[in-house]
Formats: C-alpha cells, sequence, structure tokens
C-alpha cells in the first residue's frame, strides 16, 4: 500500500477529529451531523475522480432535502428508525483496530476456498482478505474510485440504479470502502467471493456505510457471500448500498447471512439490474440484529431473465426483520420467483412488503411470490403486504400469504412416533423453511445455516443435514 | 396389555366417547367397526393421547399404568403406535431422518443410546424390502406427494421399526387396492407375537380377511355396543349396522 492510499484510509486528519468532538458537544441529531460532516469529510478524501465529486455534493445535497424516511411513509410505515437514529453514532472511526484470524474464522464460510474481502470498521483490512486480479477483479471500491484503470467500469456503473432516496443519497454521499467486483466476460470465478464487515466499535457506537459494485459481464458467472458482524455490545448501525448489474446469460448467486448481535442494526439496499437471458438469485437468513430492513430490487431490463429472491426470517425478543421487495419486469417472457418465510416468537416483528411491476409489454411472465409465516407466540406480529401492479393481460402471476401457528395434527403425528413436543415443534419449523434451503448451491452455506437454525430453535435435530 | 374402563370424551363440549369399555390382551388382535360418526377414530386418537380431545372419565391402563395424563410421546415410548388414517406430511424431513429421530427419541426415553448409524441402515434398508417399499422412497420427504396407498405403506413401515407393544391402525385399509392390502396386511402380520397387540379400526370387512381378528367390536354413538368373534364381522357385512343398532334398542 503506497502513501497516498494510506491517507485516504484512514481519518486521522485534525480537522475531522475536531469536528467530531464538536457535534458530540452539540448534541446534534444525526442528520444534521451527517451533513455537517459532509464537507470535512470531502475535502479529506480527494480522489482523481471529478465525477465522483459531483456525484457526491449532489448526493448530501439530495440527503439533506429527503433526510431519513419516516413512518409517514408507506414504505416505512411498519418500521420505526426513530430508535436506531437517536444513536449518538461516530462517523469517522480513529485508527484501524487489528483483529485475528482466529478470533473471527467462526464468521466466514472456512470449510471451503474463497476470495475474501473483509472491512474492519469500514476500512479494508488486507492480513485477513485475499483480492485478485486473474481473470476476475475481486478488489476494494476505494481503488475502483481512485485509479484510472477502473474509471470506465465506474462512469458506465456507480450509482446509476440506485433510486434516488434518503438512506441511497446518504450512502453515496459517502462512499469510501466497500467491494468492488468485476467478472469479465465468459469467466466463470472459480470461486465464491465473501464480503464481511466487522464492527469492533472501539468507539462508543459507529454508523458504517459499506458500498458495494458488482459488475458480471456476458456470460459470466459468480457467487457472492455477505456478512455483517459487529464484535462488540455498543451499538452498530450500517447503512449499506450493492449494485449488481448482470448482463447477458450471466449467472449471479448472492447470499445474505443476517445474524449479527442484538445490538447492531443493518439497512441493506441491494439492487440488480439484468440483461436478457440472465439469472440472479439472492438469499437471505435474517436471524440476528436487532432491527434488520432489507430493500431489494430487481430490475429486468431484457427478455427471458429469471430473479430469484428468498428469506427465511427467524427470530424473537424484541427483534424486527422488514423485507421490502420489488421486481420490475418490462419486457415479455420473463419469469420471478419471490420465496419468504418467517419464524417470529415471543415480541418479535415481520414485515414484508412484495411488490411486482408488471408493464404492458411485458407478456407472458411468470410471476410467483409467496410470504409463509409463522408466529409462535401471542406477541409476535407479522405485517404482510404483496402489491401487484401488472399491466400486461397474457401473464400467470401468483401470490400467497399465510400467517398462521403450528400445525397442531402435524405435532401430534411427531409425538405419537415419540419425538418430544419441543423437538417436534423444531423440526416442523425446520421442515417449514426447508424449501427456501433447496435452492442454496453452496453445500456449506446451507450446512451453517441449518445449524443456525437448529441452533436458534434450541433443537438437536439428530441428523447430518 | 390394555385396560378401558368407562371412557368419556368430548371435543369442544361435544361428547363423542360416552362410556367405552374395552380390554385387550398380549397377543390379541381386536377389530372395532361401526358407521361414520360412531367414534372410532377419536377412540385411537384419545388412547394414542392427542392433545384436542378432552377426556371427561374413565381410565386408560396400558401395561398396568394409567395413562390418561401422559403426553403423547411418552405413551409412544411405553409402546403404543398409532397408524393415522390420514397420515400427515411433512415436507423438507426424509423418511430416513425422520425415522432415526423417532427411534433415537424412544432409545433416549428408555435410557439407551442412538442406534448406530450402520445398524440402523440395515434394520431400515430390511424393514423397507419386506414392504417392498422402493428406496428411492426413504430419501423423499415424508408422505409429501406420496399416494394414499403409499402413505399407509410408510405407516406400516414405521410401526415394524418401532415395534410397538400396541399397534393401533386407524382405517388403515382405506385407499388401498387389493395388492397394496396384501402387501399392508403380509407386514402387520409379520409382527404379530405373543407379547404384542393389535387394535384395528375399520370401516370394511375386507381387511379382516388378511389379519385376523381374534375379537371384533361395534361401536355405535360413541359406546361398543356388541362384542363377538371373527363371524360378527361377515354378519355386518352382510346385514349392514342397522340390525345391530335396533338390537342395541
Amino acid at each position: 500500500m503506497n502513501r497516498n492510499e494510506k491517507n485516504n484510509q484512514t481519518f486521522s486528519n485534525k480537522k475531522i477529529s475536531a469536528f467530531a468532538e464538536m457535534t458530540k458537544e452539540l448534541k446534534m441529531e444525526l442528520k444534521e451531523k451527517l451533513v455537517s460532516s459532509f464537507l470535512a469529510f470531502e475535502e479529506e478524501y480527494t480522489g482523481t475522480n471529478d465525477d465522483l465529486h459531483k456525484i457526491r455534493n449532489q448526493a448530501i445535497k439530495d440527503f439533506e432535502t429527503i433526510g431519513f424516511p419516516s413512518r409517514k411513509e408507506e414504505d416505512y410505515k411498519y418500521t420505526s428508525l426513530k430508535s436506531v437514529l437517536k444513536e449518538d453514532y461516530s462517523l469517522f472511526p480513529k485508527k484501524e483496530n487489528a483483529i485475528e484470524y482466529k478470533d473471527i474464522k467462526k464468521y466466514l464460510i472456512h470449510e471451503i476456498d474463497t476470495y475474501d474481502l473483509v472491512f474492519i470498521d469500514g476500512i479494508y483490512s488486507s492480513h485477513l482478505s485475499s483480492t485478485t486480479h486473474d481473470k476476475i477483479d475481486v478488489c476494494l471500491m476505494s481503488s475502483a474510485l481512485n485509479k484510472d484503470l477502473y474509471k470506465p467500469v465506474i462512469d458506465n456503473y456507480f450509482n446509476k440504479i440506485a433510486p434516488k432516496n434518503g438512506l441511497n443519497a446518504l450512502n453515496t454521499a459517502f462512499t469510501k470502502e466497500g467491494a468492488f467486483i468485476h467478472i469479465h466476460k465468459n469467466t466463470l470465478a472459480d470461486k465464491p467471493i465473501q464480503i464481511i464487515n466487522f464492527s469492533t466499535g472501539n468507539e462508543s457506537s459507529l454508523l458504517v456505510q459499506p458500498r458495494n459494485l458488482i459488475v458480471v459481464d456476458e456470460n459470466s458467472h459468480c457467487q457472492i457471500i455477505e456478512r455483517h458482524q459487529s464484535l462488540t455490545e455498543h451499538p452498530v448501525l450500517t447503512n449499506s448500498v450493492t449494485e449488481i448489474f448482470a448482463d447477458k446469460r450471466a449467472i449471479v448467486d448472492y447470499y445474505k447471512i443476517q445474524n449479527d448481535k442484538l445490538s447492531a442494526s443493518l439497512i441493506d439496499n441491494t439492487y440488480i439490474e439484468q440483461k436478457s437471458e440472465s439469472f440472479c438469485s439472492v438469499h437471505t437468513f435474517s436471524l440476528g440484529g436487532k432491527l434488520t430492513r432489507n430493500n431489494l430490487n430487481f430490475y429486468q431490463r431484457g427478455e427471458r431473465i429469471d430473479s430469484t429472491m428468498k428469506g427465511i426470517t427467524l427470530i424473537e425478543g424484541k427483534q424486527h426483520v422488514d423485507h421490502n421487495t420489488l421486481v420490475h419486469h418490462i419486457e415479455p417472457n420473463c419469469e420471478s420467483h419471490q420465496d419468504y418465510k418467517g419464524i417470529f416468537d415471543e415480541r418479535s416483528v415481520g414485515v414484508f412488503n412484495g411488490k411486482v411491476v408488471v408493464e404492458k409489454e411485458a407478456q407472458k411472465t411468470n410471476a410467483y411470490q409467496s410470504n409463509n409465516n409463522v408466529l409462535l407466540s401471542d406477541k409476535a406480529t407479522i405485517n404482510s403486504k404483496p402489491q401487484l401492479e401488472i399491466f400486461a393481460d397474457d401473464v400467470k402471476c401468483s401470490h400467497g400469504c399465510t400467517i398462521g401457528q403450528l400445525d397442531e395434527e402435524a405435532l401430534f403425528y411427531l409425538q405419537s412416533r415419540g419425538i418430544p413436543k419441543k423437538e417436534a415443534s423444531g423440526l416442523l419449523m425446520y421442515a417449514f423453511a426447508n424449501n427456501v434451503l433447496e435452492s442454496v448451491k453452496i453445500p456449506e452455506i446451507k450446512k451453517r445455516i441449518n445449524k443456525l437454525i437448529a441452533h436458534k430453535l434450541g433443537v438437536e435435530l439428530g441428523f447430518n443435514l | 396389555m390394555l385396560k378401558i374402563k368407562n371412557l368419556h370424551a368430548s371435543i369442544e363440549d361435544k361428547e363423542i366417547l360416552k362410556g367405552i369399555n374395552l380390554e385387550i390382551n398380549p397377543g390379541e388382535v381386536h377389530a372395532i367397526m361401526g358407521p361414520n360418526g360412531s367414534g372410532k377414530s377419536t377412540l385411537s386418537s384419545v388412547i394414542a393421547g392427542k392433545e384436542e380431545f378432552e377426556q371427561t372419565q374413565g381410565e386408560i391402563i396400558f401395561e398396568n399404568t394409567e395413562i390418561s395424563e401422559m403426553d403423547p410421546e411418552e405413551r409412544a415410548h411405553k409402546g403404543i403406535f398409532l397408524s393415522f388414517q390420514y397420515p400427515v406430511e411433512i415436507p423438507g424431513v426424509s423418511v430416513t431422518n425422520f425415522m432415526k429421530t423417532a427411534i433415537n427419541a424412544h432409545r433416549k426415553a428408555n435410557g439407551l443410546e442412538d442406534m448406530p448409524a450402520n445398524e440402523m441402515l440395515k434394520k431400515i434398508r430390511e424393514k423397507s424390502a419386506e414392504l417392498e417399499i422402493d428406496r428411492k422412497f426413504l430419501s423423499r420427504s415424508l408422505n409429501a406427494g406420496f399416494s394414499g396407498g403409499e402413505k399407509k405403506r410408510n405407516e406400516i413401515f414405521q410401526m415394524a421399526m418401532l415395534e410397538p407393544k400396541l399397534a393401533i391402525l386407524d382405517e388403515t385399509d382405506s385407499g388401498l387396492d387389493i395388492d397394496a392390502l396384501k402387501i399392508v396386511a403380509d407386514g402387520v402380520n409379520k409382527l404379530r407375537s405373543k407379547d404384542n397387540a393389535v387394535l384395528l379400526i375399520t370401516h370394511y370387512q375386507r381387511l379382516l380377511n388378511y389379519i385376523v381378528p381374534d375379537v371384533v367390536h361395534v361401536m355405535i354413538d360413541g359406546q361398543i355396543v356388541k362384542s363377538g368373534g371373527k363371524e360378527l364381522a361377515l354378519e355386518l357385512e352382510e346385514r349392514g349396522y342397522e340390525w345391530v343398532k335396533a338390537e342395541k334398542v
């Protein structure tokens, strides 16, 4: 790492620390704090890409105008960000906090060979990562934003599909680091790619805003595993934006493992644009965290495209998970599959807003959406709203939503075979969530999630999965 | 083995069992026949411990122990097995894995270690072969997409694996063609011994040609109104249930 890069990566600038002190004293609201800190941030971070400066300046203006989403907006009606936004977040970590591989090994899918992009408090950790430029680029956003080599890709793709809203604008304004993945034409990425964001929280609370850009060229394949993990009890808020571009016949399989501490909250904004005959799948496993909001949009821009979004939510206590999905069909002969399963115990809250838009020209669209939920307690809540806006007349669209308790007959069946009630419930819930796991293509992920689910259900499944 | 005294049971305040008395000894096969709505399935569910039903009066004594307060799994551990009229589908859990879980649950409750994997596999292969169950079935999800006959055969397969003391077969013959019926009956007959017993709940006499009962009971409107030998079944086949109803009155 040369000195320039090092300067760009750390924030030991006096201006910034002085600023941090000031805002703390004034007890500014988070929004004001962010807007006021932008100038110092932008000044400190001098890249060679002028367009980027323009984009970021516009973004902070947008954020200032739009602000954070509130409950008055339809889309955030059931998910209030108030409690996570009132924390006094440190915006700029003072230094890189070192972590040893042995301490974090368990958070990685280490059973298989992978490329790893590991970030600690928003800063790249080279000793924990493994990047490549051999046929595929698996490297850093900070490099991509600064090096001329990547300028064409950045110019073509950066911030091109993330819709204009408060959270995206905020992330764009403060874009500094994240994953940059470019799979060149006709290439099968030889290993899955893991993107992990750790927070050490040596400051009191931390706001991290990773920005990822993934470009998969014609006829190429890749698999990505993403995870956010706090290593502290201090509150952490992650506002992450990921833009994915899948060119013709590309295949992208994305797995999000959301099993963070109860002090960590995540707003994940993922946008995918697909060209003809491409196949993209996103599996989201929401098991941990205090508040998790997944904004996931697929934009189909071509024919014979397949978009798949699946999720398993398994929460308890006062956890809150909100899945807000959109699939936009604009051309004929495409399909989309949404399958979200949720199990809610104690006072947990689940929200599902699944939108499917089928434009007039999108004839012969097949769009399936289902959201099935099990409530394990009287105080758990689910708000499920499917929205279908269909303007074409030759389509097959279905949506189904169920909210129920465990099937008593099934429970009795298992008990009559000698399986104790607790294990029987666990088995039924595992079975309930299982078909989402069937489509997971990496066996180690399937095993890992199975174990996590079994552990969370407090059940010894008694067999190898 | 099983002594039922004056058993009354209701569901949602409606009384279904109105004073059942029944005694089954080891080595015996009993059949209960009766018209629809007589409470036959309810009786089997109540013996197995289904919580939907409320036992309002009477005793169920299994091997000298009152089991009325026991959970369904406890009754299963004691050796009671219920073959369901409508076996439940459990997508996502394979037949093999389900069987492993059930067997080890039994063993654990009886202070035994888990069955070693190779022993388990051997037993599964043996029993499935006897019931002419294709190996492919074993890795399929339990009862998911199975035909009626396949589901029933699977029930008997589970019975063969669990080796219960008292097997209650609830309308096991419904939905089976003659060939499937023979296979199922063979399976049941193979498991019979002087130490275990079978309680058949059935609508039609046909099954009783293959699994020959020692005692036949007729159940009408929540009570056992007549008991006799296997000839009683033939008589019912010929004369219907009206005759018994008339006699009762």
